[in-house]
């Protein structure tokens, strides 16, 4: 089973991936049975994209290119639903975005 | 019952407790079962054994539960209430050694994707400084 899957997007989110953004993907990269790995350049570092310490401790700004790498059973549905979160800004309304 | 890790945070503070726990459950959601006590009776600060008790019966989950605590007492007392539980939870309540507000929200998070216990307090602690 070495199905792998990339994809990148890019984090327009206001404040970047800070708190509640880091939540938000962590939880939804956990929900995926596949290893998935995210950095802010395609030669690393790479961290653990189910690690909130990890994602949080990134401390991306906005603006930042988000690489995904995904090896799983799910690992297509992986990518394409966490470069889902980033584009729609983490489900999060404006007003919210701006308080980080 | 849950199938997650609970959490329960112990402030001497009613607020910072009350406060940590709406950070919880506003950031990660509701599919962590989530306690908190602080403060004592006449409205100061302080913690005391019977609502950390409490506290922990009502976050209590078969996964078991991680403890998030501020100062002195709050992590003496924890401990009292731990050695007080009943033989069958033995060994499944911890406390965390991590920043009361942080390590609650970290704990959290990693316990909502149905982490095990050990898991959730290695999350927790990872964010110290080593």
């Amino acid at each position: 089973m070495s199905n792998e899957a990339a994809g990148q997007v890019l984090l327009t989110h206001a404040v970047g991936l800070h708190a509640r953004p880091s939540v938000k993907l962590t939880k939804l990269a956990k929900t995926f049975h596949s290893s998935i790995r995210l950095a802010a350049n395609p030669e690393g570092p790479w961290i653990d994209a189910k690690s909130i310490v990890k994602v949080m401790g990134a401390k991306l700004p906005q603006g930042s290119r988000l690489h995904f790498h995904a090896e799983g059973a799910d690992a297509p549905e992986a990518v394409a639903a966490l470069i889902g979160l980033v584009n729609r800004d983490f489900d999060e309304a404006p007003a919210d975005a701006a308080n980080g | 019952m849950s199938d997650n890790v609970g959490i329960v945070i112990v402030s001497h503070s009613a607020d910072v407790a009350r406060g940590t726990a709406d950070m919880v459950r506003q950031m990660v959601g509701d599919e962590v079962p989530l306690a908190w006590c602080g403060g004592d009776p006449g409205g100061g600060l302080g913690t005391n054994v019977e609502s950390i008790l409490k506290a922990i019966d009502s976050a209590w989950s078969e996964r078991g539960v991680a403890i998030l605590v501020d100062l002195g007492g709050a992590e003496t007392n924890s401990e009292m209430a731990i050695e007080m539980q009943p033989a069958e939870r033995q060994g499944r309540i911890v406390v965390c050694n991590a920043p009361i507000v942080e390590g609650a929200v970290m704990a959290a998070t990693e316990a909502s994707g149905g982490a095990t216990l050990d898991q959730v307090k290695r999350t927790a602690e990872e964010l110290s400084p080593g």
